[in-house]
């Protein structure tokens, strides 16, 4: 295995490096592509196009008698390009949706562009063979012309965004808002839709027809949750993209019978899935983390708000509160009850003594603090919404856990320090 | 005989997908269609590995499972991780996919499935592949008892579900306050959706399948809005592709299955362009009332 990676890295033999170099550039040039349409919510148009370039191909190859990549390319194209027209034509002309619209087109395309290929390899030309090349790509193959004509078509493809880069932020994310600053918003709309064909003309080469929506989406959407910013998150989509071109370019070289674009795919889905999961801020697992983080703070909120309503009830603020008293009071889940009071404790909190709970003067003010913050809020929604007071409750029930220092003290002073709410109980400063 | 084994073949699987195709663009999930037809390949291999066939009753479920994951998967990825629909159908389908691929070169010695075949099938030895019982009485192509079996499966099944295909496609929400779950129903029409997949799969492939299950069911809802109107012109449309499909592919020499959503095609161009309410042409003439429709 090491023996494979140090030859690979080596780059000793030219072959290499002109698959690594194609499937890199190829790889690197579709997920900048893709991260606008991604952020337009257009992902599965790229999907669409991919298809839509098999009879275009081989409308080229009938009419051109040969494999000359530029015909080809052109031919890809132009019927990319037409299925895009189509697709918004459908979706504007009549009541059928975008998503059938888009369904209908790439699968109608990709049938004439079958029964074209089979009509080709049935005529016998010899010319034909590795037509088929395009349905699943071969990124392990591409010497000589076809690389450098792919690689000056994605080397054009990422100076245009560089070039417009501001300008396709833009129509990505508020099309109404360029219009109105004089944002030629058509000519930039018809520019992104000929970004994607090219880099879906391009990209097929390296994967294929029906993975070519991976190289397009995937990057970007893994991209996505690592960061907020446009510009960053076109260069990480980049990365992983060229990344990806990269080991599988590797993998290919490991294992000839491999095919490469297939394995593109699974290297970029694998850091996607990844960054689904892991990826802070954003990522399942970070999202979980902090919704549990919220659930116990809740939990504990209201513990310290009961314990404070019966200090309230009997003038004992530092009487010692069994359990029971504090389901008496409201109801826990005895369970759920018993760990947060461990947890009040460990914070400091809480006491225990021979079975009772009590409130440190640290807890004391914490729950004073909520108290106060949930009939504040009472007091704010009867007085400045005119809400009945027996609807206040349920609203402020979950509004107190959230209320920041700041904007408690804005109700403070909104409502000049009210004495009471609307329930006539006394508001705790 | 041939010719009439195969068109009658395509006909009953164009019948079984332009019928759950319907329920797919109603609820505009088209694309998660075309991603079950694709996420299955996995399945059909690992399944192929395991009975060593491609045609036991165990593949179709297997494989139909994994459809449902699919759904599933999109589901998760959009309500948990909040990635956009679109994207997280982009990212699932290619990814199984992915895997089918590999997973075929892997085990291309002990699996009789080809790349190419994946794509777009090959109706054409639908005749040649036949049902001999176990007495060597020959009873004609097996794709032929597949594609019946699966047809009445298809019809017995939305004759139950019709209904509440209906409500929860229309009404999601008073459908749910009756006690109806549209999640389950949702599971239900997609576990259809991914068996039929596999079954058709032989004969037209993965994306080809896609084209049956939308392009009858959308060229029938631009000429009617009635929801069993346009079960029955579907039907009748995938009748007519299969016919037409058959005969062009003959007379150029190319793919059945590739024809027949070429047909599939034109016959759409004409419903969009000429449909008595929804044309294209027929609305610019009665301008008011079609910009009325258009709105």
């Amino acid at each position: 295995m090491l023996e494979t990676l140090k030859a690979f890295f080596s780059f000793s033999d030219p072959s290499i490096v002109s698959v690594t170099l194609g499937a890199v550039l190829l790889s690197a040039s579709s997920a900048v592509v893709g991260t606008f349409t991604f952020l337009k919510k257009k992902a599965l148009v790229g999907d669409a196009v991919a298809h839509a370039v098999l009879p275009g191909i081989c409308l080229a190859f009938l009419l051109a008698g040969n494999k000359n990549p530029l015909f080809l390319l052109l031919g890809a194209f132009i019927t990319g390009w037409i299925s895009l027209v189509l697709i918004d034509w459908i979706t504007a002309r009549s009541k059928i949706k975008e998503d059938t619209a888009i369904a209908l087109i790439l699968s109608v395309f990709f049938g004439i562009g079958i029964l074209l290929l089979t009509r080709i390899q049935h005529m016998g030309n010899a010319a034909q063979t590795g037509l088929q090349s395009f349905l699943f790509g071969k990124a392990a193959a591409l010497v000589g012309q076809d690389l450098l004509i792919f690689g000056i078509v994605a080397v054009l493809l990422l100076c245009t965004v560089a070039l417009f880069f501001k300008e396709l932020k833009l129509i990505a994310f508020d099309e109404a808002f360029a219009q109105a600053t004089g944002l030629p918003v058509r000519g930039l709309n018809l520019l992104l839709t000929t970004l994607t064909v090219l880099a879906v003309v391009t990209g097929i080469q390296a994967v294929g027809v029906v993975l070519m929506a991976a190289m397009l989406i995937t990057p970007a959407a893994a991209a996505r949750f690592w960061t907020d910013s446009v510009l960053r998150m076109t260069f990480i989509a980049a990365f992983m993209g060229a990344f990806a071109g990269l080991a599988g370019a590797f993998v290919s070289y490991a294992a000839p019978s491999m095919p490469t674009g297939p394995w593109i795919v699974m290297i970029i889905s694998i850091i996607a899935l990844f960054s689904f999961f892991f990826a802070p801020q954003r990522g399942i697992l970070y999202r979980q983390y902090q919704q549990r983080k919220l659930q116990r703070q809740i939990m504990e909120e209201n513990v310290l708000k009961e314990l404070y309503h019966l200090g309230e009830k009997d003038k004992g603020a530092h009487k010692g509160r069994t359990i029971d008293d504090l389901i008496k009071e409201r109801y826990f889940p005895e369970k759920q009850l018993r760990t947060a009071l461990l947890r009040l404790r460990q914070k400091g909190w809480v006491e225990r003594q021979n079975g009772h709970w009590k409130f440190t003067e640290a807890g004391q003010q914490k729950g004073r603090r909520v108290v106060k913050l949930h009939r504040l809020w009472e007091a704010y929604l009867s007085t400045y919404l005119k809400i009945a007071p027996d609807h206040v409750h349920e609203d402020a029930e979950t509004i107190e856990h959230i209320i920041t220092p700041e904007l408690e003290a804005e109700l403070e002073h909104m409502l000049d320090f009210p004495e009471r709410d609307p329930h006539q109980s006394k508001i705790p400063y | 005989m041939d010719a009439v084994y195969i068109i009658t073949t395509a006909s009953l699987f164009a019948i079984s997908c332009s019928l759950l195709g319907c329920f797919l663009i109603l609820r505009r999930m088209a694309m998660v269609g075309d991603a079950i037809s694709h996420a299955v390949l996995p399945g059909i291999v690992i399944a192929f590995l395991i009975s060593g066939s491609r045609d036991s009753m165990q593949m179709i479920l297997g494989a139909a499972l994994l459809g449902v994951f699919t759904t599933f998967l999109i589901e998760f990825f959009h309500k948990r991780a909040r990635l956009q629909t679109d994207a997280a159908i982009g990212v699932t389908f290619t990814w199984l996919f992915a895997l089918g691929v590999i997973l075929i070169s892997v085990y291309a010695g002990q699996v009789d499935l080809d790349q190419e075949c994946v794509l777009y099938g090959e109706i054409a030895y639908v005749p040649i592949d036949l049902w001999i019982r176990d007495g060597g009485q020959i009873m004609g192509p097996r794709a032929l008892y597949v594609s019946g079996l699966i047809l009445l499966v298809n019809i017995l099944f939305l004759s139950i579900a019709y209904r509440f295909l209906h409500l929860t496609t229309f009404d999601p929400a008073y459908a749910a306050s009756i006690g109806i779950s549209i999640a389950l129903w949702n599971y239900l029409l997609m576990g259809a959706v991914s068996m039929t997949t596999v079954a058709a799969f032989d004969s037209v492939g993965a994306i080809l399948v896609v084209a049956l299950f939308v392009v009858p069911p959308a060229t029938a809802y631009l000429l009617t809005d009635e929801l069993k109107t346009m079960m029955g012109i579907s039907v009748l449309i995938s009748i007519g592709i299969s016919v037409l499909g058959y005969y062009l592919a003959v007379a150029i020499d190319g793919s059945i299955a590739g024809a027949i959503v070429s047909v599939a095609g034109v016959g759409f161009a004409l419903a969009f362009l000429f449909s008595p309410q929804n044309g294209v042409l027929r609305r610019k003439k009665g301008s008011k009332t079609a910009s009325l429709t258009f709105f």
